[in-house]
């Protein structure tokens, strides 16, 4: 890769980054723009759960990782802290793995 | 959700990570990943120093393996850098998103722009108070930082010690951990709902759309937003961002950057 294609992702990838926290956000917003910008993270949270979990490339897969992040919804659900749910979820994920 | 002064109403109490700590924990992760992107990008023909420079400028692991792995099976550069911004799109979304608590100087929020991506605004946005969301932001957005290049130069440089991160299930740990900072999302009916269909979305587009559209995709659950909410309901505007402290508040728009990453 040359350091011409790597320096235009670079800015490339910043651009989309302060497209959102500057060029167009950062102002305040009509009530129901307000509220859909405040579901964003409560709608792409859930589906980069679903596409790290259940799929590889542009296949849906069911494997380990199934059982890893089910444990960790589990332990999350009950309040469990932070570091236990994602050491939870890497743990049976590798469990499972080393079983398989 | 309508006291600022009540930071857990009753029924409500969901456990919100403590930022610090998990931001140790989530960097730690991202740190083995590093050691695998530089491993990967030396393989795909890029020299230490770019491994190390795209890990600094680019700053977004899953436009990073996507470019070295689409170089590494002997696409073009253009290839590369389609796969990468595809993937890339979606850290707009998150910057809108904080740019809700990301208040400030111009440079200050030019500086943390670099740093939005997935693990930054799913901590800060999982927080309840705009000053909470704010150190979150910069604690988990440095410790990834810190740790992602990091791992990049070591692995990089040939110091590929740990192996196959998958052997220890890590790429299983951030779903999971992204299942810990999507919980405080469910308190209200509207996350509830947009947390489902955005799931649905992305699911069912894997099979049919390139790497990086099913997220971004996802966005248009929150147009459920659009839907005045009755009265006494669940505002999810209010639920996660009480209102900004007054001028007189110690934990205000100033207080932040420097002295937290």
């Amino acid at each position: 890769m040359s350091w011409a294609a790597l320096l235009g992702l670079a800015a490339g990838c910043y651009l989309l980054k302060v497209l959102g926290t500057v060029l167009l956000g950062g102002r305040e917003l009509p009530a129901p723009l307000s509220r859909c910008v405040a579901l964003l993270p409560a709608a792409l949270l859930p589906a980069l759960i679903a596409v790290q979990t259940l799929s590889t490339d542009d296949r849906w897969v069911l494997d380990a990782r199934a059982a890893g992040v089910g444990c960790a919804a589990l332990a999350a659900w009950r309040r469990a802290p932070f570091p236990v749910v994602i050491v939870l979820g890497a743990a049976v994920t590798a469990a499972v793995r080393a079983l398989a | 959700m309508t006291e600022p002064t009540t930071p857990e109403p009753p029924g409500a109490d969901v456990a919100v990570p403590h930022p610090v700590t998990a931001s140790i924990v989530l960097g730690a992760a991202v740190g083995v990943f590093g050691i695998s992107f530089g491993v990967l990008a030396v393989a795909a023909g890029l020299t230490a120093a770019q491994a190390s420079a795209m890990s600094l400028l680019v700053f977004t692991g899953a436009s990073q393996f996507a470019a070295v792995g689409v170089l590494d099976t002997g696409g073009s550069t253009v290839a590369a850098l389609g796969s990468a911004l595809l993937l890339g799109a979606r850290n707009a979304a998150y910057g809108l998103s904080v740019s809700r608590f990301l208040r400030g100087r111009l440079g200050t929020r030019l500086l943390a722009s670099q740093l939005v991506i997935d693990e930054s605004t799913a901590m800060a946005t999982a927080q309840a108070d705009p000053a909470a969301q704010r150190r979150a932001f910069w604690w988990a957005g440095g410790s990834v930082f810190v740790f992602w290049n990091l791992g990049t130069l070591l692995g990089a440089l040939g110091g590929d010690a740990i192996g196959d991160p998958e052997t220890f299930g890590l790429d299983a740990a951030f779903p999971a951990g992204f299942v810990a900072l999507v919980v405080p999302h469910l308190r209200s009916f509207e996350g509830r709902v947009a947390a489902a269909t955005g799931f649905a979305i992305a699911l069912l587009l894997v099979p049919v759309v390139p790497a990086g559209v099913p997220v971004l995709a996802a966005s248009v659950a929150v147009l459920l937003g659009l839907r005045t909410p009755a009265p006494g309901e669940d505002d999810p505007a209010a639920a996660l961002s009480a209102p900004e402290p007054g001028p007189a508040s110690p934990g205000g728009a100033g207080a932040d950057p420097e002295g937290s990453s």
